[in-house]
């Protein structure tokens, strides 16, 4: 059953050219054409339903090879996110980027793991929770717009849910797959496989999947230092049918990254890693006319060590570990009467976040420096959703609601007293009633489409936003301070799409409006003093009496000939404060253009992206102007069988005409990757 | 079996009430030293008794030293209750004499032992001394003794006595009260005496002392929400807030202003200037 292609180990470009050889051998003596899922990614599925919802597959659906209907397997899961329509990725190297939705990052959006909250243990956002997580372990990942994402928890932006992959009871018997990819620009390889059994009773599927990277370049050649990475993620699901209609099932995630690098950063992480375990039981019906009743109880564990010995020159050398631990459940279940589909969840977790600083002096007689920049800060939510789905005839009305109870302690006397030096009347507990409702709407009329929604939702300070304490950003190189009385930020949002579906080609624009009030962003306090050596000054942050944004997007689809399709996008993003003033990471016009073909086991596209310049930067927040940049980029794939197994390849180049770009999402500016070829090979045994 | 587990876990509750009730309203025996807790610094056998001096220290240090000070009657064993005990330290060097700031010594809550301070503004060395005369009375008769007692430097090497001239040509004598820094805004204090004669060092009133603790290590680091340290009469000594974001070493730059707000010693720390002539120094 194990296959591993060791090959690609420590090669470089010739070694490349030579596989591409290979590869053309191996394709003259092909015969057997399989044919390719037709599934292209990313889709939208609003034509038949209420959500303005996203879906980005990872896995392809029908699992006989894993990722083979993507432009690019094998890719991180940042690639795939950041392939999409809707989130953009903000990146501080070549590792861990943090995705954005509706130009919102983590603090206010909801991002979970098969309904599983998780949070991040690094005071300065090096660990999104998607970097715990890898491809191999996902079938698909749901983004929802602001408050249609509700369920999972309380924000303002949106939602993110990465759903693990299951075999989930299909009889497949044994299955498993060995893959293996290379990149010539960081030398990047990727060694994974998995191995699974399913039958109709019983389920168990296990992969693993590693990645290592050098540093990677940009365009035009320069060697971007500290941008290697090297991770490792294991993960196993299992099932078992204890009755016809109930169903127990298990799933367990490590993921653990070392010397991975920030260059966008003053420091480096030596190591992260996260265990995330879960049990639940479904059950088909439940008492009265319920259905799908589904429970979940979990817990995950992260720990983040970020450090700066692989620096050379800093002005101190300091450690800051972090530690996030978190405890859940839901419950959920649906009920049909008539037209309407209710569905109810109540759900809560609890979590602990801890991280802390030491700094070496460099007199080595004195005393080392230490300080709790999380102070042990536990936050316990418990909340309940409702939603109700009207459909009509030509319409489909979705209603529903949330309402949450979250409470924050400050744990540890030692962080507590250190924030009382800012705030001496600060309460050692809170709590917070946190509220979400919203009215969707889809119309049918003749050919076209017409989706909106109005709706309220609030959200609780971050752990850093309440209680951070002397966080460093280095991107406008202040020293941020928490704020424990800030105020829920609120938002009003409204949201349209159109969509019209001709013959051969779809059309859809959409836009929403996010009116925030007690928008929460960090503003410089003149009397307060820095504590990171050389910063310019300290902000804490605050709540803006309110802000805006906007988000618009035109989304077109085309089928050319039969085989042969081109979509185009383009979106225009724009955030100003009650002053006028320009929110930070807030995107300029984009575009991306591409023409796929996909013909029996072969397809090949081709994509043309790109941005305009960034006029409406945020020099507060240390902005400039990021310059327009227009790339190309390339791949081509092709399906083979073997002894009635499949083998996949794909082989493109990214950045084809290696251009030298930043783009407004990258910390510091730090350039992006310069030309990259790269080349998969999946083989999948049935 | 519910029960039963909540029934033990009760009754274990219980017992841990009642055994702390006991610590705290037991009666003490009488011969039990209630300055066990303390370190004997120095003791003087004279007249028939033994005088104790303890500290919360290890051993008697340059700047201020908290004092508890008791009478042992060596023929009953019996602490002698309501004495009056003045001191006068005094300092031999080698060209001439000086005493250093004290305080009265005053009976405390337990009758048998006494309290008060002493400010050494320097070490004994080889050649210099330090010497404490104690004169006690009880049942209408006085007795002195006098003894040789050393002063070391703090084992850290921090500032915590300033002896200086201010702007005003008066000598003074600034020294910060020992306590334990926390991660937190502490509450800090000094005492400040003029040496008007090398036997006199009144206490001076109404000052202020301006605070503004630094971080040399940390570029210089400072801290907000301090309180300038303001002379509280009740206690005789300036006391105000010190906030400390982080454990490791503190230079608190002080300013020193009297009545009129005139600076009579110390300077502002500006980006030019590092630190203040008069200064504390803390390390946790």
């Amino acid at each position: 059953m194990k296959l591993t292609y060791s090959f690609w180990g420590g090669l470089g470009r010739l070694h490349f050219l030579v596989c591409i050889l290979c590869l053309g051998h191996t394709l003259l003596y092909q015969q057997n054409i399989q044919a390719q899922d037709p599934i292209t990614s990313p889709i939208i599925d609003s034509i038949l339903t209420v959500d303005l919802k996203e879906v980005i597959v990872i896995s392809s659906y029908k699992r006989s090879i894993e990722h083979s209907s993507q432009p690019k397997p094998l890719s991180t899961l940042d690639q795939y996110l950041e392939s999409s329509k809707k989130v953009s990725m903000l990146k501080r190297g070549a590792y861990a980027w943090d995705p954005m939705l509706n130009d919102m990052t983590s603090e206010r959006l909801s991002i979970t793991i098969d309904g599983m909250r998780i949070f991040g243990a690094c005071t300065d956002k090096m660990d999104p929770i998607t970097s715990y997580v890898d491809v191999s372990n996902l079938s698909d990942v749901h983004v929802e717009s602001g408050q249609q994402g509700a369920q999972h928890g309380n924000m303002i932006g949106g939602a993110l849910d990465m759903r693990l992959e299951k075999s989930n009871f299909k009889p497949l018997g044994w299955t498993g797959a060995v893959e293996t990819g290379y990149e010539t620009n960081n030398i990047a390889q990727i060694m994974g496989g998995e191995l699974n059994y399913s039958d109709r009773k019983f389920y168990m599927d296990t992969d693993i999947i590693y990645r290592k990277a050098e540093n990677y370049t940009a365009g035009g050649g320069e060697e971007v230092a500290y941008s290697q990475y090297e991770k490792y993620n294991l993960s196993a699901n299992a099932g078992y049918h204890i009755s016809e209609d109930q169903k127990l099932q298990a799933s367990f995630i490590f993921d653990e990254a070392r010397d991975v690098g920030y260059p966008a950063l003053p420091m480096d992480v030596s190591l992260a890693r996260a265990f995330i375990g879960s049990l639940s039981w479904e059950q088909s019906d439940f008492i009265g006319g319920l259905t799908n009743w589904e429970t979940k109880i979990y817990t995950n564990t992260v720990t983040h060590i970020m450090d700066d010995s692989q620096r050379p020159n800093v002005p101190i050398r300091m450690d800051m570990p972090g530690w996030s631990d978190t405890y859940g459940l839901y419950s959920q279940a649906k009920l049909s009467l008539d037209h309407h589909t209710f569905f109810g969840k109540i759900d809560g977790y609890y979590n602990r976040s801890l991280a802390e600083m030491t700094m070496y002096p460099n007199d080595p007689n004195q005393q080392e420096m230490f300080m709790l920049t999380w102070p042990d800060v536990r936050t316990l939510n418990a909340g309940i959703y409702l939603e109700d789905r009207i459909t009509l005839r030509e319409d489909v009305i979705k209603l529903s609601t949330r309402l949450a109870f979250q409470a924050f302690k400050i744990a540890d006397e030692f962080g507590l007293n250190s924030l009382r030096i800012f705030y001496p009347d600060m309460e050692q507990r809170q709590t917070r009633a946190l509220k979400s409702v919203s009215a969707h709407y889809h119309k049918r009329f003749k050919k076209w489409h017409i989706n909106g929604g109005v709706a309220y939702g609030d959200r609780a300070p971050s752990v850093s936003e309440g209680f951070g304490f002397y966080l460093f950003n280095s991107f406008d190189n202040h020293d941020y301070i928490g704020h424990p009385e800030l105020k829920n930020e609120k938002a009003l949002e409204t949201s349209i799409k159109i969509t019209l579906p001709l013959k051969d080609v779809t059309v859809s624009m959409e836009g929403n409006h996010f009116h925030t009030w007690n928008y929460i962003i960090g503003e410089i306090h003149p009397e307060l003093d820095v504590m990171t050596i050389g910063a310019d000054g300290i902000k804490v942050y605050t709540n803006l009496e309110y802000a805006n944004l906007y988000n618009l997007s035109l989304d077109m689809g085309c089928q050319i000939t039969s085989g042969l399709d081109w979509s185009g996008l383009i979106s225009y993003h724009r955030g100003t404060d009650h002053n006028g003033r320009n929110l930070p990471f807030i995107s300029p016009f984009t575009y991306r253009s591409q023409l796929k073909y996909t013909k029996g086991g072969f397809s090949a596209a081709l994509t043309l992206s790109g941005a305009m310049a960034q006029t409406n930067f945020s020099p507060d927040f240390g902005e400039d102007r990021t310059p327009a940049y227009t790339l190309l980029s390339l791949s081509l794939g092709k399906t083979f069988s073997i002894g009635g197994n499949n083998l996949h390849a794909k082989t493109g180049i990214e950045n084809l005409f290696d251009t030298y770009y930043s783009t407004y999402s990258d910390w510091n500016n730090i350039p992006r990757m310069g030309r990259n070829f790269f080349m998969t090979l999946s083989y999948a045994i049935n | 079996m519910k029960t039963l587990k909540t029934l033990i876990i009760l009754f274990a509750l219980s017992m841990g009430a009642t055994s702390c009730s006991d610590d705290t309203e037991g009666p003490m025996p009488v011969t039990e030293n209630p300055l066990e807790a303390y370190h004997l610094t120095n003791s003087f056998e004279a007249n028939g008794h033994m005088l104790e001096l303890y500290s919360e220290k290890e051993r008697l240090t340059t700047g201020y030293n908290e004092l508890y000070v008791q009478i042992k009657d060596l023929s009953t064993g019996a602490y002698i209750p309501n004495a009056s005990i003045t001191w006068n330290p005094m300092m031999h060097m080698i060209g001439m004499s000086h005493s250093c700031p004290k305080s009265d010594i005053t009976v405390t809550e337990k009758e048998t032992v006494y309290k008060g301070y002493l400010v050494f503004q320097m070490a004994s060395n080889a050649d210099e001394y330090w010497e404490l005369n104690l004169e006690y009375s009880f049942g209408g008769a006085t007795y002195t003794t006098s003894k040789r007692i050393e002063v070391k430097a703090p084992t850290d090497g921090n500032k915590t006595v300033n002896v200086f001239t201010g702007t005003d040509d008066k000598r003074y004598v600034l020294a910060m009260l020992p306590f334990a820094p926390k991660v937190a805004i502490n509450d800090f204090s000094a005492v400040l005496f003029e040496m008007e004669s090398m036997m006199s060092f009144p206490v001076v009133e109404d000052y202020t002392i301006t605070i503004d603790p630094r971080m040399p290590g940390m570029g210089n680091h400072s801290s907000p929400n301090n309180e300038n340290l303001t002379y509280d009469p009740d206690s005789g000594s300036y006391s105000g807030k010190l906030s400390l974001t982080m454990t490791g070493y503190w230079k608190i730059n002080l300013q020193l202003l009297n009545a009129s707000e005139d600076v009579l010693k110390g300077e502002m720390v500006t980006e030019g200037n590092e630190s203040s002539s008069l200064y504390f120094e803390i390390e946790f």
